[in-house]
């Protein structure tokens, strides 16, 4: 790929737990093992796609590594810095280096802001710039994810789904992070939209040199957009290779189990061919 | 105008002609559907295929008669066995919806009551519509579970909606659409929030029903790579029009409308991931979705279109035939 694809990993996860313990006087005492003793590594400037059933722990890693949870046990490296060990304060540095986009972009942005106000709000918080530049630069990464400047007065709201999945993107991009975590961020978008986001996405990554998490049931687009896959079921993750090599051999029944449920729509060629 | 398909299943179970269906706008009114035709046949699974503005959850609605304040259904006829279902009294209606013609929502945590259980939910649906004693309901309501939860129904009937897994609780939005033997199903994007595996075991749960008690399914999802081993005809909704209507190969592996070719190059390749080499940009549709806000005199694809003329601007194309079931509505192929 390019000098930035070198074989030290960006991020490295080892070994990491995380146990919700359930609420309440029932069920005192018992719990719920999210994950299970994960260990993953993802390489500068490329991607990981997870993929995995509902219920899997996708989530909810993708929670622990946007420092969102603390996980039960394991250690979480990032630029060989155990992230589970940092305090509050030091957590909050890492932040800006770590961004996290939602599933769902209207759920994700306040419909009572403008789109400037939503995407210089992480400059705010991390008291980087002064009111002006902090206006420049959300003008700027609005570009970047390709909205246009009349768009920020904007609210969520006059936006369509695919626009405001750009806001989520550029609120992302504003602190110039190095990895980003990206849960399900196409799903609830139609066909031709999301084609619009994957193009951003590897556009993005290619002139900024971001490294993705990308998490999706949709192992096509896994298989379109990832450099390696990850394969999680119930708390575990049972494969990661390469992407040709899981398509190609999956090794685990939960991967195949995964790539038979995928309806194959083109896997025939017939429609390739055609077009 | 579809006069091919018409003739070919006279016998239609649902026939919607020339469907017209408004929303208020500032500027007096845009139309969400516009001069909509399509038949479907008992027991035939239709699969409607439309991005978000197209209309499809419209025609859901408009189907049941169900649109929400404000949207007007300005013309066209919805005829189900022969009986129109745009000129029926809301009690007819009552007796319509539920019992001969069901609908399958996409949020089944909306759908279902938070605090009754799954057996009296399922049972309030024949309570309402058929005459059955409390122990008839009962039975039936057992008879029924099981075909949707073959190896647990039993213990499903006593849960809350709260207590079920999100394909759980669409197999009881489904027992409850078929609770009373509908003559058809209309379905929208009822797979939408679940994982691949739990889609594709929904879908095969579709497909069994629909042999076992022979129901029209219409089918509405933005989706095409659902569609393929599961609906018999496909129907290409585009700005509130029928862009293109066949037989799901013809129009899913060799689709004739600009519009669908469109759409389906957008879909990422699976084993074809090398050939079109890996995080290379995928094709995409140029432009936005249509305002519909704005009268157009021509196509409305023609701004977006690859293969406009200068007849588009101008003209609107008719659904024409290709063959003896494959219709697209593009002026490409003749007038």
């Amino acid at each position: 790929m390019n000098e930035r694809n070198g074989t030290e990993p960006l991020l490295r996860v080892e070994k990491l737990t995380k146990r919700y313990e359930r609420q309440g006087r029932l069920w005192r005492g018992e719990s719920v093992l999210a994950l299970d003793c994960v260990s993953l590594a993802i390489r500068a400037g490329t991607t990981l796609a997870l993929v995995g059933e509902s219920g899997s722990g996708k989530s909810t890693l993708a929670l622990c590594l946007a420092l969102l949870e603390r996980p039960t046990s394991g250690g979480i490296w990032f630029k060989e810095r155990d992230l589970t060990a940092l305090g509050d304060r030091e957590q909050r540095g890492i932040r800006g280096q770590v961004q996290m986009i939602f599933q769902d972009p209207a759920a994700a942005l306040n419909p009572r802001w403008s789109v400037a106000e939503i995407v210089r709000e992480p400059l705010v918080v991390q008291g980087q710039g002064s009111r002006r530049e902090r206006e420049d630069r959300a003008i700027a990464v609005l570009k970047q994810a390709g909205l246009a400047a009349e768009l920020a007065t904007r609210r969520p709201g006059e936006l369509s789904g695919g626009q405001r999945q750009r806001v989520a993107i550029a609120r992302a991009l504003v602190l110039a992070p190095k990895l980003l975590i990206l849960d399900e961020v196409l799903s609830a978008l139609d066909c031709s939209v999301q084609a619009q986001i994957v193009n951003l996405l590897l556009e993005l990554q290619r002139s900024l040199g971001l490294t993705y998490l990308f998490i999706t049931h949709d192992l096509a687009m896994a298989a379109h957009v990832g450099d390696e896959i990850a394969v999680l079921e119930r708390g575990r993750l049972v494969e990661q290779g390469a992407v040709e090599q899981i398509m190609q051999k999956p090794q685990h029944q939960a991967t195949r189990n995964l790539l038979g449920s995928t309806p194959r729509m083109i896997a025939s060629g017939a429609l390739k061919q055609e077009l | 105008m579809g006069r091919v398909l018409r003739r070919s299943l006279m016998a239609s179970l649902l026939d919607v002609r020339d469907l017209h269906v408004s929303y208020p706008s500032a500027a007096g009114g845009y139309p969400a559907l516009a001069g909509v035709n399509f038949c479907v046949g008992r027991g035939e699974t239709l699969g409607v295929l439309g991005e978000s503005g197209s209309g499809k959850s419209t025609l859901a609605a408009t189907l049941l008669r169900l649109l929400p304040a404000g949207g007007t259904i300005d013309s066209g006829q919805i005829l189900l066995d022969g009986v129109d279902v745009l000129k029926m009294s809301p009690r007819e209606l009552r007796e319509l919806r539920g019992k001969r013609l069901s609908l399958i929502s996409q949020e089944p945590s909306l759908a279902l009551h938070p605090t009754m259980r799954v057996g009296e939910q399922v049972g309030e649906v024949l309570r309402s519509h058929e005459a059955r004693g409390a122990a008839g309901r009962r039975e039936r309501v057992r008879d029924i579970l099981g075909r949707v939860f073959p190896d647990d129904a039993g213990r499903i009937t006593s849960r809350y909606a709260h207590e079920l897994s999100g394909g759980q609780r669409q197999r009881v939005l489904i027992a409850q659409a078929i609770a009373c033997e509908p003559v058809l199903l209309v379905a929208d994007e009822p797979t939408a929030s679940l994982d691949p595996s739990t889609q594709h075991e929904i879908l095969s749960l579709f497909r069994q029903l629909q042999r076992d008690l022979r129901i029209g399914v219409v089918f509405i999802t933005h989706n095409p790579a659902l569609l393929l081993n599961f609906a018999e005809r496909v129907l290409v909704l585009y700005g509130g029009k029928v862009v293109e209507c066949g037989p799901t190969k013809n129009v899913l592996l060799a689709p004739q409308h600009p519009y669908t070719r469109a759409l389906l190059r957008c879909v990422p390749a699976f084993e074809g991931a090398q050939a079109r080499g890996r995080k290379a940009a995928l094709p995409i549709i140029g432009g936005v979705a249509p305002n519909l806000a704005v009268l157009t005199k021509g196509c409305v694809f023609e701004p977006r279109c690859a293969d406009r003329m200068e007849v588009c601007l101008t003209r609107e194309p008719r659904r024409v035939a290709l063959d003896a079931r494959h219709e697209a509505a593009c002026l490409k192929f003749g007038e």
